[in-house]
């Protein structure tokens, strides 16, 4: 008989995934199931090949498949079950508190599972084509830029000759290079915002390096060809990022690749009734990154888009740890009893847009506990500044902000310790003009 | 030769081709794209009209009444998506109830049962989403939504397993009539593949059949392409709406519609836009624009949002506004179901049955002794319950792997959608029989999946898989292949 009954089930075996197994284990979980829908381990990182990560992690500069052996050894090494080729399709609650999982396999057919924690680590998709509303024909030759990175990377086809780039985000500066490497050529990266969506690293060493020119406040206005792109308009937006009539340049091309936004996976998360947030669209979270559903943690692109990976495995390595804490307060219960929290709403204002978490109970941080957030801007000469009950505890000069860069500040136990009654944190960004 | 060649596989050729395969006879049909329903049927409201809106005595209001009922029965026989969820019409003020009245005197006429004008109170009962401008609505419960691939493909592949032949990639570039030595009359069809022989010609080209019927016959008609955008919202805002909701034409324009799928999305449109381009599909931000502002009206809550993509469609539209069917009076032989334009979806299987049995009549077929109108759709494991879809996957495992992740589509429903009888051949094949692709990533994690699966079934290579046929091939070539 199938085993049906796991302490943790963790949703995604990606690098998120994969860092809150191994959290979970190493703090003494041993019933633990990852499942993973594609047929290796690693997620999305498998198709990075590029360098760059760990950093932060490993203080070494790897691929991201280099990146992803290294936690798949550490789940092998500690003998963590995992199904490949596993598709949950739905997750919800039973009447015990238990957390109930449908997935689909070849091998097992209809999985049944049941689990007292779950980590949600299902990651993110690309924004598409459709939801930019571009006008204009649906030939053949429009990728999204992720799709663009597995043809060439995991299948070694070429989707284009002569491409044109809209968005500056991460995937697309990578793979400005890498078709640029393969033989395309990629004529021009547009951004419609007067700032890129990457990490200025990537516009220097994709689009400088290659004399690739990117052009801020430009958009797509037009695709032509109707069988295959036969060429693409851009236009420069105004303030309002509407199109300047008179501005149009005409492109010939046969591919564009479209790398605008990268959208949190959560039909499941909507599925199960967790509270889903309009600015991250991920689910909103407290200190354990435990979800508005007791017993279900959300850790990596899911909860919210990250810029590197190292931040991902460290934030999942918190869920895989609370999540340990929150099933050994299950007992022989399906579920933790519930408890009185005293949950405090970050407050946030000075042009950020949301942080991850949404609230904290300040029993519940361990010796520190990382706020991450972005700015809605760029923004110079600033300073973040963090308030407990009014009173600021930690200035952070920050010279640039921009949104294509995830900030964070560390609220330590120390720092709380002076407020013992705590009843309001507040982070701000102001000018800095000293 | 043929007894019957139709020209075009949209939805009217198809259920022509249907219907008619319950005679005796050689048929084939031509159809100069890869596939079945990739012209006009492909892209519209996927709306099945209760009829109360056309003329009363046109082509249209008959047919379309005729169609409406025809529908429930039929998607059942031929396993295809089709949902009773009734329509509305909205007055967004005071002075358009007369006009409310006068459909419904209309729809009266034409036959149409159990139209209501209902108040404001009891429209959002039946539509809690109605937002503050509409006063009144009038109500059709018979009419419908189907899934348009769905029908035009099982009426397409029930004629095939009856024995009708089907020619892809097969414009037709000219059309003679000529004599046989006993003086029986033929038509030699020229195609882009050879030519062919046929007693008796059906046109149902689309946006293309003035074009053949000009080519026949001294009465020209002129086919304007009348452009539709749309919007089509994610499954997730799938029971926004629940009926097909109308605007009535008023101080505001034409209105567009807002609906449910058969799927559970939710379509926007369509705007309305005399073009030349007979392949103009091609969307316009103004569209867009002109399609939230009027959708706005009557409802003040839109997931817009939730856009997950955008198409156009062309309206075959004839300046007399009603179809033209029937036997040309001048070609004899030749028979036209041109000006197909909506009500064309939901007149399409009436119409198919009314042309079949006149083209039978004129050629003396007989009865086709092995005729099955049944036709089984493609398994669906999402409508079974947990035991049947546990035994389905043991049964058959390849349902147990899923390829489309937003659609939840798994490998053995692509397979399904390939192995058929006029199977896919293209991504856009496989996006029409079994939705991989058609949800919120827009392809963009399976198509490399559902290309290598195409390329192994089909036995070519992966360079040649295209999206929608002739040269939209999806990759240009290996990495590195010209460095």
């Amino acid at each position: 008989m199938e085993r049906t009954e796991y302490n943790l089930i963790i949703i995604g075996g990606g690098p998120a995934g994969l860092a809150a197994a191994v959290a979970a284990y190493d703090a003494g979980e041993r019933s633990i199931l990852i499942l993973e829908r594609e047929t290796r381990l690693g997620g999305i990182l498998n198709q990075c090949i590029h360098n760059g990560f760990g950093l932060h992690t490993f203080q070494e500069e790897l691929t991201g498949p280099e990146y992803a052996q290294r936690f798949i050894d550490k789940v092998l090494e500690r003998g963590i079950e995992y199904k490949l080729d596993t598709m949950v399709m739905s997750i919800g609650q039973g009447e015990d508190g238990s957390k109930e999982v449908m997935a689909v396999n070849e091998a097992d057919g209809l999985l049944l599972l049941k689990a007292r924690a779950l980590i949600l680590a299902m990651g993110c998709r690309e924004r598409s084509r459709g939801a930019l509303n571009i006008p204009g024909f649906r030939p053949a030759g429009i990728f999204s830029a992720g799709t663009a990175q597995r043809l060439v990377n995991i299948e070694g086809y070429l989707p284009g000759r002569r491409v044109v780039i809209l968005g500056s985000g991460d995937i697309g500066l990578i793979m400005a290079r890498r078709m640029t490497l393969e033989g395309a050529k990629v004529l021009v990266c547009a951004e419609l915002m007067p700032y890129s969506g990457g990490l200025k690293r990537n516009i220097v060493q994709c689009l400088d390096d290659f004399g690739i020119p990117l052009k801020l406040s430009h958009t797509v206005v037009r695709i032509e060809g109707k069988e295959r792109v036969e060429g693409v308009v851009i236009a420069q937006v105004g303030p309002d990022r509407k199109p300047i009539p008179g501005t149009e340049e005409h492109y010939d091309c046969d591919t564009l690749l479209l790398s605008v936004g990268l959208l949190p996976e959560n039909e499941l998360t909507i599925g199960l009734g967790a509270e889903i947030s309009r600015i991250t669209n991920g689910p909103v979270v407290n200190e354990s990154l435990e979800t508005s559903v007791p017993g279900v943690f959300a850790a990596g692109n899911v909860l919210h888009v990250h810029d590197l990976v190292d931040y991902v495995s460290e934030e999942a390595h918190l869920a895989g740890e609370r999540a340990a804490e929150y099933i050994t307060a299950c007992k022989d219960a399906m579920c933790a009893p519930p408890e009185k929290e005293k949950q405090i709403p970050v407050a946030f204002s000075g042009g950020i847009r949301y942080t991850v978490p949404c609230t904290i109970d300040p029993d519940k941080i361990g010796d520190w506990l990382k706020i991450r957030f972005r700015v809605g801007d760029v923004m110079t000469q600033r300073k973040v500044v963090l308030c407990l009950d009014s009173e600021p505890v930690l200035v952070k000069k920050r010279r640039v902000m921009a949104p294509g860069e995830m900030e964070e500040l560390v609220l330590t136990r120390k720092v709380l310790a002076a407020h013992p009654d705590l009843s309001s944190i507040e982070i701000r960004i102001e000018e800095d003009k000293a | 030769m043929y007894d019957v060649i139709i020209v075009g596989a949209g939805v009217t050729g198809c259920a022509v081709a249907r219907f008619l395969s319950a005679f005796k006879g050689s048929f084939c049909v031509l159809e100069r794209t890869e596939d079945v329903c990739s012209g006009t049927s492909k892209a519209n409201s996927a709306i099945i009209h209760a009829g109360f809106d056309a003329a009363h005595g046109s082509l249209m209001a008959k047919y379309n009444l005729l169609g409406c009922r025809m529908y429930p029965e039929l998607s059942k026989e031929l396993g295809f998506s089709y949902k009773n969820n009734g329509s509305l019409v909205l007055a967004l003020s005071e002075e358009d109830i007369p006009k409310l009245e006068a459909l419904m005197e209309n729809g009266i006429k034409n036959g149409v049962e159990h139209l209501e004008i209902v108040g404001r109170e009891r429209l959002k009962e039946l539509e809690p989403a109605v937002g503050h401008v509409p006063v009144a609505a009038l109500y059709a419960p018979t009419a419908g939504i189907v899934c348009p691939f769905g029908a035009t493909i099982a009426f397409a592949e029930n004629a095939f397993t009856n024995g009708v032949e089907f020619r892809f990639n097969t414009e037709v570039k000219g059309l003679t009539r000529s004599e046989d030595s006993e003086g029986n009359s033929f038509w030699i069809v020229q195609t882009a593949e050879g030519v062919l022989r046929t007693r008796a010609i059906v046109n149902a080209a689309g946006v293309y059949s003035d074009i053949l019927h000009n080519m026949v016959s001294a009465n020209k008609i002129r086919i304007t392409p009348r452009r539709g955008d749309y919007l089509l919202l994610d499954r997730r805002t799938g029971g926004y709406v629940q009926h097909t909701v109308f605007q009535v034409p008023g101080k505001f324009g034409k209105g567009v519609l807002v609906s449910p799928t058969v799927h559970g999305n939710t379509i926007i449109g369509p705007t309305a836009e005399d073009i030349e381009d007979k392949e103009g599909v091609d969307t316009t931000s103004e569209g867009f624009d002109d399609l939230m502002e009027k959708a706005g009206l009557a409802f003040d809550d839109l997931p817009l949002r939730e856009v997950i993509t955008s198409f156009a469609g062309l309206r075959a539209h004839e300046a007399r506004h009603d179809f033209i069917l029937g036997e040309a009076s001048d070609a004899p032989g030749f028979f036209d179901c041109a000006g197909i334009e909506s009500p064309g979806l939901t007149a399409a299987p009436a119409i198919g049955k009314e042309i079949a049995q006149e083209l039978a009549e004129k050629l003396g077929l007989p009865a086709n002794p092995d005729f099955n109108g049944k036709r089984e759709g493609f398994i669906d494991p999402k409508a079974l319950d947990l035991p049947e879809l546990a035994e389905l996957i043991k049964r058959k495992p390849e349902y147990g792997r899923i390829v489309c992740r937003c659609e939840q589509v798994s490998e053995g429903e692509i397979l399904d959608a390939i192995r058929r009888p006029l199977g896919a051949k293209s991504l856009d094949g496989v996006k029409r029989r079994v939705r991989a692709g058609m949800g919120r990533c827009q392809a963009g994690f399976c198509s490399p999946r559902i290309m290598d699966i195409l390329a192994e079934e089909l036995g070519v290579d992966v360079a040649d898989i295209t999206k929608s046929g002739g040269h939209s091939e999806v990759i240009v070539g290996l990495v590195k292949d010209r460095v």
